[in-house]
C-alpha cells in the first residue's frame, strides 16, 4: 500500500463493459472497466439490499444490480431511481504497468 | 390421519415475519445455477428492437379490437370484440407492466418507464407501490410474513381465486388504496416496503389517477353509455382473467420458505401466442434467478440452465393438472405442498441455506 493506493487487478482480468469483485480486509470493491478502456471503483455492495454488484451488467457508465435491477452510474455513483435511493461510494483509480489501483484511504 | 391445520400469518408485519427475518430467511442469499460470465452478459444485452416492435402490434391490436368493440355496440358482435380488448388490455399489461417494472425490457430507460406507468393503469397496479411490492417479491420469494404478492397463502381461499379471474377480490382493495393515497396516507404494510421518498409519488400518481377515472366516468354520464368505461377502467375487470390463468403458474402449490427459485417456481412452455401476450414470463424460474436478463433471452437461458433446473411443464395443461389438486388439498392440509425433483445433473439445494418449511 502507497498513500492508500491499493492492486486490485490486472488491467486484462477485467473485460471491456464488465466489472470485477475485489476484495480487501472486511471490504468488498467493484472495479469497472469501460469500453474506452478507463477503469473505476465503487462499493461493491449494492446501497439497497447489500448484493455484490459484480454479478450485475454493465451498459456504458451505469451498473445494474443483479437482484433488484437497480442501476447506479458508476463513474459518479449516482442512484438512478427505484429500487436505489442512496448513492454508491466512488473511489479514485490509476493504472499502472498493467495493474489497477484504486485509493481507498 | 388428519392434519393439524395451522394458519400461517402472511401479513408483512406478522408473527411470520418476525418468524423470516429469525431465520434467516429475509434478504438472503438464493441459489443461482452456475452460468459463465461471458455467456451470462450475452445473454443480459439489451435491445429495443423486440419491443419496440411487440408493442406496437400490442397497440395496434388494441386499437383494432377496440374500434371493433365500438363499431359492434350494441350487437352481439361487441362480445368478442371486446374479449380480445379485454385480454389486450388487462392480462397483456400485465406481463408489460413486469417486463418494464423490471426496466429490462426496451434498452431505452425512458420507454420502460412510460410503458410502465400506461401498463400500471390498465393492469390496476398503482405504479410505484408496486415497483416495490415486486422488489420485495424478489429479494424473497414465497418467503411468508415478507414477499407481498404469495398470490395463493394457504389454506387457500378458492372462492377468492375465482373472484380473482375477474379482478373482483383485489380491484376493490386497489381503489381502497387509491383512494388512501390520494389521501396522503399508506397502510402499515405498504410502510414496509416502499422508503419515504417515494411516499409523493405514490400520492400524486394516485391523484392522476382518480383525475383519469373521474372524466371517464363523466364521459359515460354525458353520452349516456357504458361504452367509455368498456375502453378505460372495466377492462380491468373483465381482462384479468388471462392474466390469472397465467400467473398461478408461476408460484402456486409449491414450496413456501425456501432460498431455491427451483423450488418455488414454475418454468411452462406456451405457444408463440401465449408468449406475446406474456412476454416470455412463462420462464418464470429463469426470470426470478436472473432478473437482469431481458424477457427476449429467457428462452436462451432456459436452454443454459435446463441440466440444473427441475423439468419444465409441457404447458398450462400438466402444469394445472398439478396446481388445481395441489391447491384443493391445501385446503384441508395448509401443510401440503408439491416438491420440485432436481434432475440428476443438478447441482443440489444447499444443505446450510436454512428452510422452514413446517407450517
Amino acid at each position: 500500500m502507497n498513500d492508500g493506493w491499493i492492486k486490485t487487478c490486472n488491467v486484462d482480468d477485467v473485460e471491456p463493459e464488465d466489472v470485477l469483485r475485489f476484495d480487501h480486509g472486511e471490504q468488498t470493491f467493484a472495479i469497472y472497466r469501460t469500453t474506452d478502456d478507463k477503469f473505476y471503483a465503487t462499493d461493491g455492495l449494492c446501497t439497497h439490499q447489500k448484493v455484490h454488484l459484480a454479478g450485475g451488467f454493465v451498459m456504458d457508465h451505469l451498473i445494474e444490480c443483479p437482484k433488484h435491477n437497480g442501476r447506479f452510474d458508476f463513474t459518479t455513483g449516482q442512484a438512478k431511481g427505484a429500487p436505489v435511493c442512496v448513492d454508491l461510494k466512488t473511489y479514485p483509480t490509476r493504472v499502472e504497468n498493467g495493474e489497477v489501483f484504486i485509493r481507498i484511504g | 390421519m388428519p392434519v393439524e391445520i395451522t394458519r400461517r400469518d402472511y401479513s408483512l408485519v406478522g408473527r411470520d415475519s418476525r418468524f423470516a427475518v429469525e431465520m434467516g430467511l429475509a434478504s438472503a442469499e438464493w441459489y443461482a445455477c452456475p452460468i459463465p460470465r461471458k455467456r451470462l452478459k450475452q445473454l443480459m444485452q439489451r435491445r429495443d428492437g423486440p419491443p419496440i416492435r411487440d408493442t406496437l402490434l400490442w397497440f395496434a391490436l388494441l386499437g383494432l379490437t377496440g374500434w371493433l368493440g365500438c363499431h359492434f355496440w350494441g350487437t352481439w358482435w361487441c362480445v368478442p370484440a371486446f374479449i380480445a380488448y379485454g385480454v389486450l388490455y388487462c392480462s397483456c399489461s400485465d406481463s408489460r407492466w413486469h417486463e418494464c417494472g423490471h426496466r429490462t425490457a426496451f434498452k431505452t430507460t425512458w420507454m420502460n418507464d412510460v410503458v410502465y406507468e400506461m401498463a400500471s393503469f390498465m393492469v390496476l397496479r398503482e405504479s410505484t407501490p408496486w415497483r416495490w411490492s415486486h422488489t420485495r417479491h424478489h429479494t424473497d420469494t414465497i418467503i411468508v410474513g415478507r414477499d407481498p404478492e404469495i398470490a395463493v397463502p394457504r389454506p387457500p381461499d378458492i372462492l377468492g381465486i375465482i373472484l380473482g379471474f375477474f379482478s373482483l377480490k383485489s380491484g376493490p382493495k386497489e381503489y381502497k388504496k387509491i383512494l388512501l393515497h390520494c389521501l396522503g396516507k399508506l397502510t402499515a404494510e405498504e410502510k414496509t416496503y416502499i422508503p419515504e421518498t417515494e411516499y409523493r409519488r405514490v400520492f400524486w400518481t394516485a391523484r392522476v389517477w382518480v383525475l383519469v377515472y373521474v372524466t371517464v366516468i363523466a364521459w359515460a354520464i354525458a353520452a349516456r353509455s357504458l361504452l367509455p368505461l368498456m375502453l378505460i377502467g372495466l377492462p380491468s375487470f373483465y381482462g384479468a382473467w388471462l392474466l390469472v390463468i397465467f400467473g398461478l403458474t408461476q408460484h402456486a402449490g409449491l414450496a413456501e420458505n425456501v432460498l431455491d427459485h427451483r423450488l418455488n417456481c414454475r418454468t411452462v412452455y406456451m405457444n408463440p401466442v401465449f408468449r406475446f401476450v406474456y412476454w416470455n414470463m412463462n420462464y418464470h424460474l429463469e426470470h426470478h434467478m436472473f432478473p437482469m436478463v431481458p424477457y427476449h433471452a429467457l428462452p436462451a437461458l432456459h436452454q443454459e440452465m435446463k441440466a440444473d433446473t427441475p423439468k419444465p411443464y409441457r404447458g398450462l395443461i400438466e402444469a394445472y393438472r398439478e396446481i388445481i389438486p395441489a391447491i384443493w388439498r391445501q385446503v384441508k392440509d395448509p401443510a401440503y405442498y408439491v416438491k420440485r425433483e432436481l434432475p440428476p445433473s443438478a447441482k443440489p439445494f444447499p444443505a446450510s441455506v436454512p428452510t422452514a418449511q413446517a407450517a
